[in-house]
C-alpha cells in the first residue's frame, strides 16, 4: 500500500545512516592509528576469503534470521519478547534431551533431524507460552516475565550439564558429550559446512510469515491489537488469542534456531548455547522498525560483519578487539533510529483534513 | 494588554484551514470563537498560542508584532492555551503538575508552591488537594489546575477548547464564575472555543463565527446583567446557528417505533466501585428502544453500560440478552451474539490508529482467513460515499477529523446489531454531524436494534431517548414520562432533586 516515493525515501532513510556509521567507524579506526581501509579489508577476507569462511557466515545468520523472523510475528503485536533467547535455550534443550535419547538408526538420521526440530520448536514454544501466559492471565509484562524466563532457562540448562547430562569422563559445567551423529545436522559439504535444510527452512519461513502477515486476517488481527488492544477488543478481536500466537511462532522459530546451534554449530549442548543472538535479533528488528522484507538482507549483513571481525586480530597489521564489530553495529541502530526521527519531522504524515492537525497534534500518544 | 491578529493563513495540504483571518480581541472581554467542527477555529487558537506556526500573517501584542516559536514562549508573551485534552501528566501529584511548567521550577520551593497553589484554588473555589495524584482527578479538575498554572506564569489571555466537554453542571458554574472574575476584575482576555452555543450566549461578551476557514461574522452577546429570558437566548442561537452553518436548522424531533421483545433484561445488577455508593440496578430494554442514561460524569452510568457489555465487572445481579443470562460471558461473545459498545474515546477505544480504512473494514468483515484487499478497498470506497466520510480508504484512520472518525465507526458497526451501547455518541461533535449521527442510529432502531446511551447534553437525551434513567450518585431513578419532561427538569434531576419531579 506504500507508493513508490514513499520506498524511496525508505531506502533513502535507511542507507544514510548506514554511511553516517560506516563514516564514523572509520573516524575511530584512524584515531587508534589503523587504516580503516585494512579493517574493512579484513572484514571482507573474514567473510568471505572462501567458501568456509562464507560457510561461518551462513552458519550464523540462519539462527539469527530465524528469530528475527519470530521478532516480527510478536512486534507486530506489539509485544517486546525479549524471552527470546531464552525461548532458543528451551528449544536447544528439547532437541538436546532428544539428541540424547532418541538412539535412532544412522539410516533414520533425516528422520531424526526432522524430530528434532520439531521438538525445538515445542520447547521454544512451551518457553513462550509461559510468558504469554503471565502477560494475559497475570499482566506480567512480558519484558520482565522474559528476562526471568530467560534466566531460569539458564540455570536449568546448567543444571543438566552438570548433574544428569553430565559427560561420563571429566564431568564438568562447559557442555555434554557430543551427541551421536545421526541427531546431528549434516555438512553440506567440508568447504562448505552449512546445513541446506535449515537455509531452505529459513526461506520458507520468511515467505509464510510475509503471507500470514500480510494478507490474512491472522496478520491484521496481529497488527490491531498491536496498535490498540483496547479498540481491536471492541471491534470483535480475539485479543488474548491473537497474542498468545504471537508468542507461540516466534517460540516455535526461536526454539528452532536453538536446534541449529546445538545440532550444528555446536555438536552438545553448552551454557549460553543461544550466544546472544535472539537479542541480536531484538536489534535487528528495532533497526528495520519491525519491516519483515529487509530482515534476510540485514541478518546477512549482520551475521557478515560479526564473523569477519574475527580476523581484526588475527591480521597482523591491525590487531584490533573484535568488539569493533559491536560498535559498529551499535552506531548503525542508533543511526537508523536517528534518521526515523529525523524523517518523521521532515517528512510527516500528510494530513487529510485541517482538523486531525487540531484533534491529533497535541494528544498523547498511545 | 490588546492583541490582534493581522491577515492570518494557515493550510494543511489542499485544506484552507484558517484564510485572511484578521482580528482584535480587547483587554477585559470573554469572546467565543464559534464553528462547526473543521471550520477552523482550533487552528487559529493553536497559531495565537504558539502550537502551530501561521503560513501567513502577524500576531500583534499592544501594536508590538510578536514573532513567538512555540508555547513557551508564547506564555512568556503572556499567552497561554487550555486544551481540551488537559496536558497534564498522570503519575504526578496536583502540585508536580503546577511546578513542573514553571520557568523557575526548581528555585520556587514546594512550600511556596503549594501557597501559590492554594491561595489561586481558594479566589476561583476550585478544589484542589495539592498531594492528589492527576490521575485520580476529575476532567474538571484538571482543568482547574491548568487554569491555576498558568495564571501563575502570568499568563494575561486565556484560550479555552471545549472547556465544557466532560464536565458537570455544576463544575461548569464555578468555571464560568472564575472566568468572569478574570476578565472583569484582573482585565484578562477570555477566549472561549465551543460548539455549545448556550455556553457561548451564558458567558460570553462577544462572538466570532467561523466557517470553512473563513471568519464569516462577530456578534455581541446579550448581557448578562440584563435577565437572559428564554425568548433572546433562543433569537440569539437561532442567529448563531445561521451564521455557522448558513442556514437555519429546524429543531429536531424523532418518530416512536412500536418496540419488540425484550432485548436486555437487567435484575437487581450490581456492579461495584470503590468511590461511588452504587445501588441494584433493574431495567428492561426492549427492540427498537432508545433508553438514555443522564447524569453527571462519575454517577454510575459509564460502570453500568460497561457492565452491560461485560467490559466491566458485576457483583450481584443478573443480566441477560435474549433471555440469555450473560452475566459470565465475555464481550466477544456479546459482540458475536450483536451487542456492540462504543466508547466515547474515538481514538482511545474504537479505531485503531496507524490502521487505514480498509484495514479497519477487513477488520470486522467477516471473511475467510484470507483477506481480499482489493473487495475490502472497494467496500471501504462505497462506505465513504455512503456514510460522506472525508478522507480516502487508504488513508490512516487518525488522520480523519474526529466528525469523521465518527462517521467511519459509524459504519464499522455491523447492519442491525441487536443492542448498540454508546457513550457519549456525539461527544465533540457540531450539530450537523450530530444529527447525521442520530439519523444513522434511528433507521437501525427501525429495525430493531435497541440502543442505551449516556450523553451529557439535556437536549440530546430528551429528543432521542423513549426513556431515561438519572444516575444520581450510584443511585438510578427513572424519568416517568420523557415527552412530558423539560431540559430544565431534567437538569434538576441530574443535581439530584428527585423529591421535585
Amino acid at each position: 500500500m506504500k507508493d513508490t516515493k514513499s520506498l524511496a525515501t525508505q531506502i533513502a532513510f535507511l542507507l544514510i545512516p548506514v554511511a553516517i556509521s560506516l563514516a564514523v567507524a572509520a573516524i575511530l579506526v584512524t584515531a587508534v592509528g589503523r587504516d580503516p581501509l585494512e579493517v574493512v579489508d579484513a572484514l571482507w577476507k573474514g567473510a568471505f576469503k572462501d567458501s568456509r569462511k562464507l560457510g561461518g557466515v551462513v552458519n550464523f545468520w540462519i539462527p539469527l534470521t530465524l528469530v528475527s523472523i519470530g521478532l516480527v510475528v510478536t512486534f507486530r503485536a506489539g509485544l517486546w519478547n525479549i524471552g527470546v533467547e531464552g525461548q532458543m535455550m528451551m528449544g536447544a534443550l528439547f532437541a538436546s534431551w532428544g539428541a540424547q535419547y532418541l538412539l535412532w538408526d544412522a539410516s533414520m538420521s533425516p528422520l531424526l533431524n526432522l524430530a528434532l526440530i520439531a521438538l525445538s520448536a515445542l520447547g521454544g514454544m512451551f518457553w513462550a507460552f509461559v510468558v504469554g501466559l503471565l502477560k494475559i492471565r497475570l499482566g506480567v509484562n512480558e519484558i520482565f516475565g522474559g528476562v526471568a524466563l530467560n534466566a531460569l532457562v539458564n540455570v536449568i540448562s546448567i543444571y543438566m550439564i552438570s548433574g544428569p547430562w553430565q559427560p561420563r569422563i571429566g564431568g564438568s559445567a562447559q557442555g555434554t558429550e557430543p551427541f551421536p551423529v545421526p541427531a546431528l545436522l549434516p555438512e553440506f559439504s567440508k568447504t562448505f559446512p552449512v546445513n541446506i535444510f535449515m537455509i531452505l527452512l529459513v526461506f520458507a519461513a520468511f515467505i509464510v510469515v510475509m503471507i500470514m502477515l500480510n494478507a490474512t486476517r491472522w496478520g491484521l488481527n496481529l497488527k490491531a491489537v498491536g496498535k490498540n488492544m483496547r479498540s481491536a477488543l471492541l471491534l470483535g478481536v480475539a485479543t488474548e488469542r491473537a497474542s498468545m500466537s504471537a508468542f507461540l511462532v516466534c517460540g516455535a522459530l526461536a526454539g528452532i534456531a536453538g536446534s541449529y546451534r546445538v545440532l550444528f554449530t555446536f555438536d552438545n549442548l553448552r551454557p549460553l548455547a543461544s550466544g546472544g543472538i535472539g537479542f541480536l535479533g531484538l536489534l535487528v528488528v528495532l533497526l528495520l522498525s519491525i519491516r519483515l522484507l529487509w530482515v534476510p538482507l540485514i541478518t546477512f549483513a549482520f551475521a557478515a560483519i560479526l564473523t569477519g571481525s574475527t580476523r581484526l586480530q588475527i591480521a597482523p597489521s591491525l590487531k584490533l578487539d573484535s568488539s569493533l564489530a559491536g560498535v559498529l553495529q551499535g552506531m548503525l541502530v542508533l543511526f537508523v533510529i536517528l534518521f526515523q526521527g529525523v524523517r518523521e519531522i521532515f517528512f510527516p504524515q500528510r494530513a487529510v483534513d485541517a482538523e486531525d492537525i487540531e484533534t491529533n497534534e497535541n494528544r498523547p500518544n498511545e | 494588554m490588546q492583541i490582534e491578529l493581522r491577515n492570518i493563513h494557515k493550510r494543511f495540504g489542499p485544506v484552507h484551514a484558517n484564510q485572511d483571518i484578521s482580528v482584535t480581541f480587547h483587554e477585559g472581554k470573554i469572546v467565543g470563537i464559534l464553528g462547526e467542527n473543521g471550520a477552523g477555529k482550533s487552528t487559529l487558537m493553536k497559531i495565537l498560542s504558539g502550537f502551530q506556526p501561521a503560513d501567513q500573517g502577524q500576531i500583534l501584542i499592544d501594536g508590538q508584532v510578536i514573532d513567538y516559536t512555540g508555547p513557551t514562549a508564547a506564555i512568556a508573551n503572556g499567552i497561554g492555551m487550555l486544551q481540551q485534552d488537559p496536558l497534564d501528566v498522570g503519575a504526578f501529584t496536583v502540585l508536580e503538575n503546577f511546578i513542573y511548567g514553571g520557568a523557575e521550577g526548581i528555585a520556587l520551593g514546594r512550600a511556596q508552591a503549594e501557597a501559590t497553589l492554594d491561595d489561586l484554588s481558594a479566589r476561583f473555589g476550585f478544589e484542589l488537594d495539592p498531594h492528589q495524584l492527576i490521575d485520580n482527578l476529575l476532567i474538571a479538575q484538571r482543568q482547574q489546575l491548568e487554569i491555576v498554572r498558568l495564571l501563575a506564569l502570568g499568563v494575561q489571555t486565556l484560550i479555552l477548547d471545549e472547556p465544557t466537554t466532560g464536565i458537570s453542571a455544576e463544575q461548569k458554574i464555578i468555571l464560568f464564575d472564575a472566568l468572569r472574575k478574570l476578565a472583569r476584575d484582573e482585565g484578562m482576555i477570555i477566549l472561549l472555543v465551543s460548539h455549545k452555543l448556550e455556553d457561548v450566549i451564558e458567558l460570553c461578551d462577544e462572538v466570532l463565527v467561523l466557517r470553512a476557514g473563513v471568519l464569516v461574522g462577530d456578534m455581541e452577546m446579550p448581557s448578562a446583567d440584563h435577565n437572559l429570558t428564554g425568548a433572546v437566548i433562543a433569537e440569539t442561537k437561532q442567529h448563531l446557528v445561521t451564521m455557522m452553518f448558513g442556514e437555519e436548522l429546524e429543531a429536531q424531533s424523532r418518530e416512536h417505533y412500536d418496540l419488540g421483545k425484550p432485548v436486555l433484561e437487567v435484575d437487581q445488577l450490581l456492579v461495584h466501585d470503590l468511590r461511588l455508593d452504587m445501588q441494584p440496578i433493574s431495567m428492561s430494554v426492549q427492540a427498537s428502544e432508545v433508553i438514555g442514561l443522564a447524569g453527571l460524569d462519575g454517577s454510575g452510568q459509564e460502570l453500568f453500560m460497561r457492565a452491560c457489555a461485560r467490559l466491566g465487572r458485576i457483583t450481584g445481579g443478573n443480566l441477560r440478552l435474549n433471555g440469555d443470562n450473560i452475566v459470565g460471558a465475555s464481550y466477544r461473545q456479546l459482540f458475536h451474539r450483536g451487542c456492540v459498545f462504543g466508547a466515547a474515546g474515538r481514538l482511545e477505544e474504537g479505531l485503531i490508529a496507524g490502521l487505514t480504512l480498509t484495514e479497519h473494514t477487513a477488520l470486522v468483515a467477516d471473511d475467510h482467513m484470507r483477506i481480499d484487499w482489493k473487495s475490502m478497498a472497494k467496500r471501504t470506497a462505497s462506505r465513504i460515499d455512503q456514510y460522506r466520510v472525508k478522507g480516502r480508504a487508504a488513508d490512516n484512520v487518525e488522520q480523519l477529523s474526529g466528525g469523521n472518525q465518527q462517521r467511519v465507526l459509524m459504519g464499522l458497526l455491523p447492519d442491525d446489531p441487536q443492542l448498540l451501547i454508546l457513550e457519549q455518541p456525539t461527544r465533540g461533535l457540531d450539530v450537523d454531524s450530530a444529527r447525521w449521527i442520530w439519523t444513522q442510529l434511528l433507521q437501525r432502531c427501525q429495525s430493531g436494534t435497541a440502543i442505551i446511551f449516556n450523553s451529557s447534553d439535556l437536549e440530546e437525551l430528551v429528543t432521542y431517548s423513549d426513556r431515561i434513567f438519572v444516575f444520581y450518585a450510584g443511585r438510578v431513578y427513572p424519568v416517568p414520562d420523557v415527552s412530558q419532561t423539560s431540559i430544565d427538569e431534567l437538569g434538576h434531576l441530574i443535581g439530584g432533586e428527585f423529591q421535585q419531579a
